[in-house]
């Protein structure tokens, strides 16, 4: 039997406010409370909450039938837990049935698998850690921050002992493949790769509403026939998409939570397919073959590669600036520092910097608190300025003197001599 | 004597120096005993100073006869439009808003109120060159409802509506050249923009220039008699002190700061690539560039290539008190701008005791001993100058006292005699205007 799997993304930027050079040493705190919240509360109210009370009643209408997979960011949970708590409680309730699967990611939503392994490995671990204390199972398929994959990502991930990850399977990176099969990674092939079927996922995330599409409106019966149309060797379809898509990028007024309602009705009914999680893909089923991906790729934009985030002179500049401060964050290991540490590494800060608008600028604007690119860079730079003041200053008061380290080391080795005569008396006796 | 002043902006609502400059001389010269001041401006608010002066917003004078006389007034003027690129001057804070959109779209009718009043943006937008006639042509209602002994117009925006009094009055006409088209626009000079200019100092009965480098502009370029060029410098208000002492300042780092609207004539440029010459052999420092204009994306984008964002802050436009807590948090202040018909910042940095670091292109460098004075272009120079401030206190110091005593001998009501000098010698010369 063929597999669907259903897998949604939940992030939320953790937006700065507008800090100018006045506030540099002066001023620590740099998140904007209002927006932050107002937009939390909107989403969860519009979105969040809504499609979790209607996934519920799906799973325990259709028990062990329906299934569906989250991955929650670190930051998305931070900010849940202080604006919206009760939705962290419906995803637990969520949680409970046993039909819902969460994945791994980077605590931060961060680019650290970009540049630096060893952030990179502490933020995912970090991130397990707070899933498996929310919802009591530690996550075994990995997601990375906006689907970002090459073949040593991936063998990065393997080595931390995730079985699967997800990537984008658009066909400018898989050429004659399909997504619509399990794929391994190139270096360590015990990695499954889940690719996700662009098509009908943008179907449903981007196009669902829009009225100058052919085969608007779409429906579950629609949606079902084109699954059953497909290859009858291809195992499964990956439909991977943002949580948002439902009552926030298409409104409630679209249908689409009507949609949703009834998609697993149909697709248990008058499909070949069973709904599957990642973790039960990545054991079900035998890879077909390797996926070479040398270069990094992502889901964003038409070009699926970093260019949203990295690669104009105000991204590279912020995220070398950004990355060139973890030794000393490290050695200073500062409660306040980390929190903001591992704020300021989000990838949207760079996303709002993005200068090239054609197609995607739509998307681009979506949510985006600054007026320019240049902005937001600015902004940014301001507030990473004071960081690493405050950074430096810390790192100032906690040189040691010499002297006073070599007292403490004698008189620690006078304390073991003392032990080392007191066990051989006793060994004596 | 009564003088018929016309202006463009008036604080608070300014954008530029020139209302600052404006404000000053009008207080210089309400010192001089019987001398009183119509000041016109496009726009008044309301909430101008106006104890020194009476103030009239062309925006509350009553016109009669809209419609025919406007007719006449474009026959007499051509009537010009300008591309947007071309305007001179944009309110640096509304900058983005008004490169895209016309204030009244492309309406060509002049728009009147209920009360047959003019409507007046009093900001420098596309339909700037409208808005010169239409003031102009209120000028002329103006001065025939205000008695007064001459007319004194400030910058080309007022040019027309100087001239426009001159024929109605018979008085006559002092120009004010506080900039000329071939500093704003870097010597590619928007003809339509000299036609007016030029107009305007052939009319004029005596020329006020504000540095001996714009004095010869006006000779040389626009082709006027040396006798009837006079040169009377800016100075500047004093401020107190006190009140500015409190802010704290947030770094430890010595600061060094760009203050003006980012464009070609201000050379934020060089101030960039002197930073970076800068940062090469200290990290005790930081570096602002404060103000906003076309080219501050250009900055940033090289701010972030050379990499030194981290010691580089952008500030946007700076209003009001904000531009003293600026000089206050400043060790260097840097003018390298690329034509400066006078440049009044510096004077004000070194109000505050900052030590400054000057063009040579500028005509504030005609008066100043105790700064320093580079070639804009001599990124070197400008680099060592900073450095050598920044790093030695017995330098800045040396700036930052004798800059404080040159700069508080400089006082608008010595600027305000010369200035009444001219009148006179305007007033006696002065042949009224043959019509032909």
């Amino acid at each position: 039997m063929k597999a669907l799997c259903l897998y949604f993304q939940i992030h939320q930027p953790l937006r700065l406010k507008r800090y100018r050079f006045f506030d540099i040493g002066n001023d620590h705190y740099y998140y904007d409370d209002y927006t932050n919240e107002s937009i939390m509360r909107k989403i969860a109210d519009e979105c969040y909450l809504p499609a979790n009370k209607i996934i519920l009643e799906l799973l325990k209408k259709y028990k062990g039938k329906f299934k569906i997979s989250y991955s929650i960011t670190g930051i998305a949970l931070d900010q849940l837990e202080q604006y919206a708590p009760e939705v962290i409680d419906t995803f637990k309730e969520l949680a409970k049935t046993g039909d819902v699967e969460f994945l791994a990611e980077t605590y931060s939503h961060s680019l650290a698998s970009l540049i630096h392994k060893e952030e990179f490995i502490y933020q995912v671990t970090v991130h397990s850690d707070r899933i498996e204390a929310l919802f009591g199972v530690r996550p075994t398929v990995f997601r990375n921050t906006e689907m970002i994959y090459s073949d040593e990502i991936g063998e990065m991930v393997s080595k931390m002992g995730y079985q699967g990850i997800l990537t984008e399977g658009a066909k400018h990176i898989l050429g004659w493949k399909s997504p619509n099969y399990l794929y391994c990674n190139a270096i360590n092939p015990k990695l499954k790769i889940l690719m996700r079927n662009y098509k009908l996922s943008d179907d449903i995330s981007f196009r669902f509403s829009s009225r100058g599409w052919k085969e608007w409106p779409l429906t579950t019966t629609k949606l079902v026939g084109w699954l059953n149309e497909m290859d009858d060797k291809e195992d499964l379809v990956n439909i991977f998409m943002d949580y948002e898509t439902f009552g926030e990028h298409q409104k409630k007024e679209s249908g689409i939570f009507e949609f949703l309602t009834y998609l697993p009705q149909e697709v248990i009914l008058k499909s070949k397919y069973k709904f599957a999680t990642p973790s039960e893909l990545t054991s079900e089923f035998h890879p077909i073959a390797q996926a070479h991906v040398p270069n990094v790729i992502s889901w964003a934009d038409e070009e699926r590669d970093l260019s949203a985030w990295l690669g104009n002179k105000l991204q590279d500049e912020a995220f070398r600036k950004l990355y060139a401060l973890r030794d000393d964050v490290i050695a200073v290991n500062d409660e306040r520092i980390n929190e903001d540490w591992k704020f300021l590494q989000a990838s949207d800060h760079f996303y709002y910097m993005c200068t090239k608008f054609a197609s995607d600028g739509d998307v681009h604007s979506y949510f985006n608190p600054y007026s320019s690119p240049y902005d937001a860079f600015i902004n940014y730079m301001n507030v990473l300025s004071d960081f690493q003041i405050r950074l430096n200053e810390i790192k100032d008061s906690l040189t040691v003197d010499p002297k006073e380290l070599q007292n403490q080391i004698l008189q620690k080795d006078e304390l073991i001599a003392k032990y080392e005569r007191e066990l051989d008396e006793f060994k004596h006796c | 004597m009564k003088v018929l002043m016309f202006g463009w902006e008036f604080p608070p609502h300014i954008s530029g120096g020139l209302g600052t400059a404006c404000y000053g001389l009008t207080r210089g010269l309400a010192k001089i005993d019987d001398l009183d001041i119509i000041f016109v401006v496009p726009k008044a608010y309301g909430d101008e100073d106006q104890t020194k002066m009476s103030l009239v917003g062309a925006n509350s004078v009553t016109i009669q006869q809209v419609q025919s006389h406007v007719e006449k007034f474009k026959s007499q003027h051509t009537y010009l439009e300008v591309d947007s690129h071309l305007v001179p001057y944009n309110d640096p804070d509304e900058y983005y808003t008004f490169s895209s959109q016309d204030l009244y779209g492309k309406n060509k009718f002049i728009k009147v109120d209920k009360e047959g009043k003019l409507e007046f943006s009093g900001k420098y937008g596309t339909n700037l060159i409208e808005e010169i006639y239409k003031y102009a042509y209120v000028a002329s209602t103006i001065a025939s409802a205000h008695e007064h002994d001459v007319i004194h117009a400030h910058d080309w925006l007022c040019y027309p509506a100087g001239i426009a009094a001159k024929e109605v009055s018979g008085k006559p006409l002092v120009i004010h050249v506080h900039a000329t088209d071939f500093d704003r626009s870097g010597g590619n000079v928007n003809p339509k923009v000299y036609e007016i200019e030029k107009k305007g100092m052939d009319a004029a009965d005596k020329i006020i220039a504000v540095s001996n480098l714009t004095r010869n502009i006006v000779i040389e370029k626009y082709g006027q008699d040396p006798n009837k060029v006079v040169t009377v410098y800016n100075a500047v208000e004093p401020v107190s002190l006190e009140e500015k002492l409190k802010i704290k300042k947030g770094v430890k780092e010595k600061v060094v700061t760009f203050l003006g609207r980012i464009t070609m004539q201000k050379g934020p440029e060089y101030f960039v690539e002197a930073a970076y010459q800068v940062l090469k052999r200290t990290n005790n420092v930081r570096f602002v560039m404060a103000g906003n204009g076309d080219m501050l994306e250009q900055m940033v984008d090289r701010v972030a290539q050379l990499g030194i964002s981290d010691k580089f802050h952008f500030t946007g436009f700076l209003k009001g008190d904000d531009v003293f807590k600026m000089f206050l948090l400043s060790d260097v202040y840097v003018m390298p701008s690329v034509s400066e018909p006078f440049g009044i910042s510096p004077l004000e940095a070194m109000q505050s005791n900052v030590p400054v670091i000057i063009s040579k292109q500028s005509g504030v460098s005609e008066i100043l001993t105790h700064a320093v004075k580079v070639d804009y272009w001599d990124i070197e120079a400008m680099a060592d100058a900073i450095y050598g401030i920044i790093k030695y206190n017995a330098l800045s110091e040396v700036f930052k006292e004798d800059g404080k005593e040159e700069v508080d001998n400089l006082k608008w009501a010595n600027a305000a005699i010369n200035v009444h000098d001219v009148y006179v010698s305007a007033i006696k010369l002065f042949k009224p205007l043959t019509k032909n």
